[in-house]
């Protein structure tokens, strides 16, 4: 699904990604790990296609085609999903106008008809639902006001309503007490398929214990440092990333 | 003939066809003569420093008689408003277009009241609005013939708002209205001015409204101006507010050449209330200027304030917000915000916060803000597949709309959103924002 070959990335002339290589097929769950600064979020940024980024070298190949010949929205509309670790808070449009949008924007890009108000309440009301969502929450508008694990489900929901093949989920668990972890992993499991495939940015070993990851990856100074299963989570857990960038240094 | 002197003999034929009445010519009189002494302001003046009305000196403006039906009218009563109306053609009372029920409130045409009961409205004409404070002031006083009179008396509540359409037909048209609105101890009313062109003419607009609002009386007072991009759009509100009397002002510009308007209100008793919200979209080569003015007189009055720009193509706007707080207005309670948001490189704002306090016993906040849209914002919508062109119009949207949700005839809010929704692309789906 993506193929990611000694990807290189700037910003603003500093060179952030140092030749990363990833194989990420259909239905798998890859954990990112790595100290801060390491590049984490910028792989997930330059994925996504947010501008400010400058990809120096390498290919991202995306089902078949060059992901980067395509835009952030047409990359959305792909089926690339980016769960944000600060979610952008939008006075002045609701929820529901919001995902009504992006919805009927991917749908659009599929030949298919605009979701009709009905059938789009009695979709959202569901995934809310699941989400532990309160219904007011479709008329206030995009995360203003929301509070920390709010804002994370609604990500969350944004991504089960948009059905994404490939889920970018950068730091989700930054600012989340632990029982919106668990609604928002509980949220993220029942999206698991054999045809969607997730990449999953994390500081702390904390989320995989509610997201379990097929593979480990640690990310130390813009390369892939190591990799591995589950039990390299663990064991970062206990020893921290200090031996990891002893040994990528 | 110098523009001076081209409006000074305007506007004494005007006059001559005015009602006759002593204090009134005196009123004319004297603020004929402010005008021909000060002339039309220019850019040395600091009030004008940024509006260079010199494009209004080079036309010969003059009255003109238009031609106007109820099909032309109808674009612009907005849509499921249910209000009494009074039609303006080119500054003059259209009886045959107006709808007046007047239930709980007097409305009349201000000739009308001139000619019958002048007595009226002595008190308050060209007593509120200074005609001195500026030569376009002075030449709506000199020229003072027709307009609006609206008059709620005591507890007294109008059942309806009030729609004034001010209606231009024809090209090099010159009008002036003068609107009278004054609520008594406890009385509210709302009246909307509504300023539109029928066709693209380039005209001339020149009006003042003045209003007052006694102990305890709420005024609502909306103002649309639309006029083609063409047009010259000058006008002056002035308000008195007494003890506990509350004035809601809601201005939105977005027709004209080049369209300045003055707001003012004076704070003249305890516990007064002024709410001044503003929207201005400018665009192409249009030049909008907003001028208010707080005056906080007397201690304990509450002034808010919030207006917004949107900046496109060569656009340039002006916006001065001044709040004075006098010496013995002691916790005075004041907000004032301004922001801006320009679209263009080549669009241009001139924003200036204006606090003159004289004494320390007062809670006083501010703001400005120059921007261009977030990029953060923009790369939130994008990565949920929004196109660019569609994203920008939902984030100017919103913007814009800020301003918009705070006016509380629904009538006019959405016609308004829906006006806004039609000038910007790829941005038909908003209209499900409109509720």
């Amino acid at each position: 699904m993506l193929s990611i070959k000694d990807l290189r990335a700037s910003v603003e002339g500093k060179e952030i990604l140092k030749g990363i290589n990833l194989e990420i097929n259909p239905g798998e769950v890859h954990a990112i790990m790595g100290p801060n600064g390491s590049g984490k979020s910028t792989l997930s940024h330059v994925l996504s296609g947010r501008d400010g980024y400058e990809v120096t070298g390498g290919s991202v190949t995306y089902n078949g085609g060059d992901l980067f010949e395509l835009e952030a929205h047409e990359r959305a509309r792909a089926g690339v999903f980016l769960a944000f670790q600060y979610p952008v808070e939008i006075p002045g449009v609701n929820n529901m106008y919001f995902l009504k949008a992006a919805v009927n924007a991917k749908r659009e890009q599929q030949g298919l008809e605009e979701m009709d108000s009905m059938e789009f309440l009695t979709l959202v009301r569901e995934k809310m639902g699941l989400l532990k969502m309160k219904p007011d929450f479709l008329h206030r508008n995009v995360n203003e006001g929301f509070s920390g694990g709010e804002k994370k489900r609604n990500e969350i929901l944004q991504m089960a309503m948009l059905e994404p093949n490939l889920c970018l989920l950068d730091e989700t668990d930054s600012g989340l007490d632990i029982d919106a972890l668990q609604i928002v992993a509980e949220g993220v499991n029942a999206l698991r398929s054999p045809e969607r495939s997730f990449v999953v940015v994390t500081h702390y070993q904390r989320l995989l214990d509610y997201i379990v990851p097929d593979f480990v990856h640690v990310l130390a100074h813009g390369r892939i440092v190591k990799s591995g299963g589950r039990e390299l989570a663990l064991e970062l857990e206990e020893k921290g990333y200090g031996w990891i960038e002893e040994q990528a240094a | 003939m110098s523009a001076t002197e081209h409006f000074a003999a305007q506007v004494r034929a005007s006059a001559r066809a005015g009602a006759d009445v002593a204090w009134l010519n005196q009123t004319r009189e004297q603020a004929l003569a402010s005008f021909e002494q000060m002339g039309l302001p220019t850019t040395r003046n600091e009030h004008w420093k940024y509006t260079a009305i010199k494009p209004i000196e080079k036309k010969a403006f003059a009255a003109v008689v238009g031609h106007v039906g109820i099909d032309d009218i109808q674009p612009f009563l907005f849509e499921g408003l249910d209000a009494d109306r009074m039609v303006f053609v080119n500054g003059a009372y259209h009886h045959g277009l107006s709808r007046i029920a007047s239930e709980g409130v007097r409305i009349a045409s201000l000739a009308a009241v001139l000619a019958d009961d002048a007595a009226t409205v002595e008190p308050y004409l060209g007593k509120i609005a200074d005609p001195r404070a500026s030569g376009f002031a002075a030449l709506n006083t000199a020229g003072l013939v027709d307009g609006a009179f609206v008059h709620v008396e005591r507890n007294q509540a109008a059942a309806r708002p009030l729609l004034l359409l001010f209606v231009a037909s024809g090209n090099d048209a010159f009008a002036q209205p003068r609107n009278l609105i004054v609520a008594d101890e406890g009385g509210s009313v709302s009246v909307i001015e509504h300023y539109v062109t029928l066709g693209q003419g380039a005209h001339f607009t020149n009006a003042v409204t003045e209003i007052s609002v006694a102990a305890n009386a709420e005024v609502r007072h909306y103002k649309v101006q639309q006029e083609s991009d063409k047009a010259f759009h000058i006008a002056t509100l002035q308000a008195d507010q007494a003890r506990n009397g509350r004035l809601h002002s809601y201005q939105v510009s977005l027709g004209g050449a080049i369209a300045r308007n003055d707001v003012n209100t004076r704070l003249n008793g305890e516990g007064a209330e002024a709410e001044m919200n503003g929207l201005y979209l400018v665009d192409g080569r249009q030049h909008m200027d907003f001028h208010t003015n707080i005056e906080h007189v007397v201690p304990h009055c509450i002034s808010r304030e919030n207006y917004r720009g949107v900046l496109d193509g060569r656009g340039r706007g002006v916006f001065n917000g001044k709040v004075h707080v006098y010496e013995n207005a002691v916790k005075t309670d004041s907000d004032m915000s301004n922001k801006n948001l320009l679209l263009s490189s080549n669009a241009e704002i001139d924003t200036k916060p204006e606090l003159e306090i004289y004494n320390d016993d007062v809670k006083c906040a501010h703001g400005a803000t120059i921007g261009q849209l977030d990029e953060v914002h923009m790369f939130y919508l994008r990565s949920r597949g929004i196109d660019p062109v569609a994203a920008r119009s939902l984030l100017v949207f919103a913007f814009a709309n800020e301003v918009l949700q705070t006016l509380p005839l629904e009538a006019v809010r959405t016609t308004l959103e829906k006006t806004l929704i039609a000038r910007l692309p790829k941005a038909d789906h908003l209209d499900e924002l409109v509720q």
